[in-house]
């Protein structure tokens, strides 16, 4: 029986299975967690190409798209269902396994411990528990392509009653319901115990010398984002119970009476379709900054190293993200608008939506101001750093159009919003993952990324995300109605060619990624060795251990901490940077007092 | 940002990584002699926060679960009152009882451990000596016996025809208990670990803390769940 509770003793595991497949290094958890984030990226962009295949060329065969699923593609050409299916997968694996799994879990597992100074996670067997139950829950989702009438074509919010009436709703709306539910009950026990370890290990793991405004805002935005997680997966795991309910014990949480389908009148009596709304987005607007909140860490941690100067204002950065850890729980209404929600209740909603604005704005001018006048180092990670906050302000723009009821519900059901938040949770977030991972391969890894190849991957995927994206916004507010997989009334046609360049600059951005994959897998056995352990010299803890780390982090001696987290340019000392192990005594001129 | 620049503080800079990190959370190693008298008296932290956490953790899920109850009572106007079987009544005793056993429990553990807990009760030497882990089965036995009556409440309730989807405030009281319970039942399996350590003398006071806290976490979750049900059902 293993002590679950009791603190890792360090002795490196010696077998295959320990050190590789169940180890309870945090390192090595990481790595997983980013091997996961990778497939099911790849796997989610695969399925935006044949969905935009499909938009932009109708009824296109795509060779071989019958072995996928010969119900939802016969002849190669996909059934309007099996877009749906398509779009609802889409969405569920981008935002669960990718935007949640690579910034958060993968890169918080292997760096916080480290920037910590912690020799691990207090509770390490959760932490691979963790692991590997969100690798349960994407099993599910895979398995659903499988079942008999694919995976289910709600979306990935799942609205009642269409996911809770089984499957007179369509094909998915059976098995494919209770896969998808059970997998995102798993994701959440996963994350839960991911966000257990992350909040212990930043309150009592800090190394001697680590106060808590010494952590770097990475941690800091780990730590917040995982008080989130905490949160908001304790409160969707309920609702996927009820979902699950509905459908195997015929409770009726969400299906009202009296409902015919199909010509099918449901047994159910009573259930409230809003109720659905309002667990799921309890949970679903806090999932929006726990995809972007650790971004904004790295972007931060990325541009600091590269300008050689700190943040404006450290405090502030860290006092605003904090702010949208609060804020980010009172503005879920506004994702209901168009429910029929009491106007008041709307204006509730529109304030601290309009609000959240304030702390996200006073983060992208501490980015602009710090960045005004700096010699930013360029390189793949500074440059996807700012491309972060390019797609950060152009999705957070057309937020505030859509934080007012009055607007929002000409725009919600159009691509606007599905341009406003690909852009601003979407790539944003993926930027924040590619900085993350040119800036951190080296220590992962031991080798250094192809810096020609990022930087045509960043050239490729900043001007690729933009044709996509931005023309959804006129698609919007030309009317186009999001989710239709064609364009029969005669208001859409002279939108087709839009959706064709669109298609078009989707597959040149997937083409992109490719060339990310090549750089990933060459690099990993071909790159370049780094000159050392510091290759950007950068100054927080993860650069004054060793590459890769050692098992226990540190080696023989743990680390003490001495400064603040980012010494750049620090007037009297030996180098431009300062680290945190540094016992240098350096009189600095804004010396906190 | 400003710049923290300050003498080095004087720390064991030699201190083995086997010594852990954190401030001071892991000082608090058994000895390997297994001599729970030479342990130092201070919880370790990670311990004691993480069990904090997912306390909260499972406060947002019954949250969730409550809010749901609301909602759906006032959504429609199917919502069918009837009452609670009355071994749940029984049942609430045993919760509160086993939460008292188990008090006594840590209190003569952490006397036996040496620790700095002072029970004027334990000037008996006699008590002292006692065998420390009894009360801790007699808390895993009343812990049994709670899921036991909550079990015969569910049958009781199939038996007069009432299952989880005859009728949305029966699906309510299922999945509510039944939460309860399995969250309890996670509780026995720390009960189970504390005495097996116990036994082997490598029991930590942080892990004995842990496990209290969340017990009697279990049972006021119970007790506001019961309020819950009989306002509700």
């Amino acid at each position: 029986m293993h002590d679950m509770s009791a603190p890792a003793v360090h002795h490196a595991p010696t077998s295959f299975i320990r050190q590789h497949v169940f180890s309870t290094d945090h390192k090595v958890i990481g790595k997983q967690y980013y091997a996961l984030a990778l497939v099911a990226a790849l796997f989610g962009m695969f399925l935006s190409w044949l969905m935009r295949l499909h938009l932009g060329f109708g009824s296109f065969a795509i060779p071989g798209l019958h072995l996928l699923s010969k119900a939802g593609a016969p002849g190669d050409v996909m059934t309007p269902e099996y877009y749906l299916q398509l779009m609802t997968m889409h969405g569920t694996i981008m935002v669960f396994f990718v935007l949640t799994t690579a910034p958060f879990a993968a890169f918080g597992n292997f760096f916080l411990p480290i920037q910590t100074g912690a020799e691990d996670m207090p509770f390490p067997h959760f932490n691979m528990m963790s692991f590997w139950v969100t690798f349960a829950a994407f099993v599910p989702i895979v398995a659903s392509f499988f079942v008999s009438d694919g995976p289910t074509l709600g979306g990935w919010t799942q609205y009642a009653p269409l996911s809770a009436i089984g499957p007179a709703g369509g094909p998915g709306e059976g098995w494919g319901v209770i896969l998808w539910a059970t997998s995102i009950c798993l994701f959440c026990i996963g994350q839960l115990l991911g966000s257990l370890n992350f909040i212990t290990t930043t309150l009592d793991m800090r190394c001697k010398g680590m106060s808590l405004m010494r952590l770097p805002l990475t941690a800091w935005a780990w730590f917040l984002t995982s008080i989130m997680g905490l949160a908001a997966f304790a409160v969707l795991m309920p609702a996927t119970i009820l979902l699950i309910l509905d459908h195997v014990a015929g409770t009726s949480f969400f299906v009202a009476s009296n409902l015919v389908i199909n010509d099918q009148l449901l047994p159910h009596s009573g259930g409230s379709t809003l109720l659905w709304q309002h667990l799921f987005w309890f949970f679903g607007h806090p999932e929006v900054y726990i995809a972007i909140v650790p971004g904004m860490g790295i972007v931060s941690h990325v541009l600091i190293t590269n300008m050689r100067r700190p943040m404006l204002s450290h405090r502030v950065l860290i006092y605003s993200m904090g702010s949208l850890v609060v804020l980010s729980y009172m503005v879920y209404g506004h994702h209901m608008f168009v429910s029929g929600m009491n106007p008041i209740s709307s204006l509730a909603f529109s304030f601290p939506t309009l609000v959240i604005t304030i702390p996200s704005t006073i983060i992208v001018l501490i980015w602009l101001g710090s960045l005004y006048g700096s010699k930013l180092r360029i390189n793949s990670a500074s440059l996807f750093a700012l491309g972060f906050i390019s797609m950060f302000i152009s999705g957070g723009v057309s937020g505030f159009f859509l934080a007012q009821p009055s607007i929002d519900i000409m725009l919600h059901a159009t691509y606007f919003v599905v341009g406003h938040f690909h852009l601003v949770m979407g790539v944003a977030a993926m930027f924040g993952i590619f900085a993350g991972t040119y800036f951190w391969f080296p220590k992962m890894v031991g080798r250094m990324m192809n810096e020609t190849l990022g930087k045509v991957h960043f050239v490729m995927s900043f001007i690729g995300a933009y044709c996509i994206f931005m023309p959804f916004h006129y698609l919007g507010i030309a009317g186009n109605v999001r989710r239709y997989q064609a364009f029969t009334d005669d208001y859409l046609i002279p939108l087709i060619p839009v959706h064709k360049f669109i298609t078009i600059a989707a597959l040149f951005t997937g083409a992109a990624q490719l060339v990310f994959l090549y750089n990933l897998i060459y690099s990993r056995f071909k790159g370049e060795i780094p000159p050392n352990d510091n290759p950007w010299e950068g100054t927080s803890l993860e650069w004054s251990t060793a590459t890769p780390p050692p098992h226990n982090n540190f080696g023989d001696k743990m680390p003490v901490v001495y400064h603040d987290p980012y010494q750049y340019s620090v007037e009297g000392a030996s180098k431009d940077y300062i680290m945190q192990t540094s016992p240098e005594n350096v009189h600095s001129p804004d010396e906190e007092k | 940002m400003a710049t923290t620049v300050h003498e080095p503080p004087k720390i064991d800079l030699d201190r083995l990584p086997s010594q852990g990190s954190g401030n001071g959370g892991w000082r608090n190693l058994v000895p390997s002699d297994g001599d729970l008298r030479q342990v130092k008296n201070s919880s370790p932290p990670p311990a004691s926060t993480g069990i904090w956490v997912g306390l909260a953790a499972i406060t947002m899920s019954f949250a969730a679960f409550t809010s749901a109850m609301i909602v759906r009572q006032g959504a429609a106007q199917d919502w069918r009152h009837f009452t609670l079987p009355p071994v749940l009544y029984l049942n609430t005793l045993v919760i509160i009882a086993s939460s008292v056993t188990l008090e006594l429990a840590r209190r003569r553990i952490a006397a036996f451990m040496g620790g700095g807990l002072k029970d004027e009760n334990l000037k008996d030497q006699k008590k002292a000596q006692e065998n420390p882990a009894q009360w801790l089965y007699i808390t895993l036995f009343l812990g049994l016996l709670f899921v036991a009556g909550q079990t015969f409440a569910w049958m009781q309730l199939r038996s007069q025809g009432f299952g989880l989807a005859s009728n949305v405030s029966y699906s309510f009281f299922y999945v509510l208990t039944v939460a309860h319970a399995l969250h309890v039942s996670g509780g026995l399996g720390g009960l189970v670990r504390v005495i097996w350590k116990l036994n082997r003398s490598v029991l930590r006071r942080s892990t004995l803390d842990a496990t209290s806290r969340y017990w009697h976490f279990m049972g006021v979750l119970w007790l506001y769940l019961l309020l819950l049900l009989w306002m509700k059902l």
